[in-house]
């Protein structure tokens, strides 16, 4: 019993992991990543949105019609993003005004929705947070890595901890190294997998 | 004046999509063939046009003067989502050609960040082009989102003729299907680096 929602969170790490298995939500993945801290920062934000919102559409599934079940999926979500704008306004303004547009955009985030989809509406609550806790970690720990990679790079910097003295190789930072950067780590983890797989 | 540096900074140098990294699933997911590019895009230009008129209304008309405005995220999503039906619905009844052309992407829209993304940039952020910073009229809104939606098509078209051509090449293994299609994103985009300090 414990062993399968220990195997239902760590699944969304490896196997099923958002970013580099699935290639969901990739708008934030590469927007937000330019230091490994907004990174990081973004993926906490929605694996907030992921555990509530599953528990609660897993919670109300049965009583919602079929034929409304996007839009009132949506609309949950959309509720859940409201709340966390309010908390991270009172909480982390900076976080929230470096993230800026991408924090309601979570609304949109393909992950959110498709785990809805495919895992929340057919699972009990606490399946459903478990699953939603895997792969909000497997999208935490994807943004996180890429935003450190970016940062090492771009700015000679981690977590915001400088190494270099002088800039770093600036296009990193930059849009064509965030689409580069998840390009190379895409292909890294597919080999490390692979391998595993064997 | 004021209107060709919005249109000029939307489409080339605040590109949707290589700069701002706003409705990357679909420039990935549906790019692998030229004529669904073109479709996509054309879909996408309706959408977030209209969306865009409705929503600025909706902030100024209803939200503002309740002084309710936390509630933009929930309001907009639903106005795009109803609205997206409503365009198939109609687009199926007055022109049954476009809706076979256009038809297949539009459900696809309503998840389609650049959508929300443009419907909350014109109202959230400050633009300045060339003068002092400030909020976007209902003229410069329209003019923007439409702009924005030719730069999505742009990128869009460009990205998918690059990889109709890739196709055609060896790709090593490990970078077979979504990866070298990021690669050449990448390239695209400090192609797209270039047009920087134009506006």
């Amino acid at each position: 019993m414990i062993m399968g929602k220990f195997q239902l969170i760590t699944k969304g790490l490896i196997k099923e992991n958002p970013t580099f298995v699935l290639l969901l939500g990739m708008c934030p993945t590469l927007a937000t990543t330019t230091s490994a801290i907004n990174g990081m920062s973004m993926g906490l934000a929605t694996l907030f949105v992921l555990v509530l919102s599953n528990m609660a559409i897993s919670a109300t599934a049965p009583y919602i019609p079929d034929k409304v079940r996007i839009p009132a999926y949506i609309v949950i979500i959309a509720a859940f993003v409201t709340i966390l704008q309010f908390i991270m306004q009172a909480f982390t303004p900076d976080i929230y005004k470096t993230l800026g547009l991408f924090i309601p955009l979570i609304v949109v985030n393909c992950i959110v929705l498709g785990r809805a989809e495919a895992f929340a509406n057919k699972n009990s609550v606490v399946d459903s947070a478990c699953d939603g806790l895997g792969i909000g970690l497997g999208f935490t720990i994807a943004l996180t890595i890429l935003g450190l990679v970016r940062e090492l790079l771009g700015s000679g910097s981690a977590f915001g901890h400088k190494f270099i003295s002088g800039d770093g190789i600036l296009v990193f930072v930059l849009a064509p190294g965030a689409f580069m950067a998840l390009a190379y780590l895409i292909v890294l983890f597919k080999k490390v997998t692979a391998k595993k797989g064997e | 004046m004021e209107y060709i540096l919005i249109i000029i900074s939307a489409i080339f140098v605040n590109n949707i999509l290589l700069s701002q990294f706003m409705g990357i699933c679909p420039f990935l997911g549906v790019s692998n063939k030229l004529s669904t590019a073109v479709g996509m895009s054309g879909a996408v230009c309706f959408v977030i046009t209209l969306a865009t008129l409705v929503t600025y209304l909706f902030q100024y008309y209803v939200l503002v003067p309740l002084g309710i405005e936390f509630m933009q995220t929930i309001a907009f999503i639903l106005i795009i989502a109803a609205l997206v039906q409503m365009v198939e619905i109609v687009l199926k009844k007055v022109s049954p050609s476009l809706y076979q052309a256009l038809g297949i992407f539009l459900p696809l829209i309503t998840t389609n960040c650049a959508v929300l993304g443009v419907a909350l940039m014109v109202v959230t952020n400050e633009f300045s082009y060339g003068g002092e910073p400030h909020m976007l009229d209902l003229g410069e809104s329209v003019v923007f989102a439409f702009a924005t939606s030719l730069g999505f098509g742009l990128a869009m078209i460009l990205f998918a003729g690059l990889r109709e051509q890739i196709a055609l090449n060896k790709v090593p293994k490990a970078f077979r299907g979504i990866p070298i299609a990021l690669v050449t994103a990448s390239i695209l985009a400090m192609a797209f680096m270039g047009f920087s300090g134009l506006v």
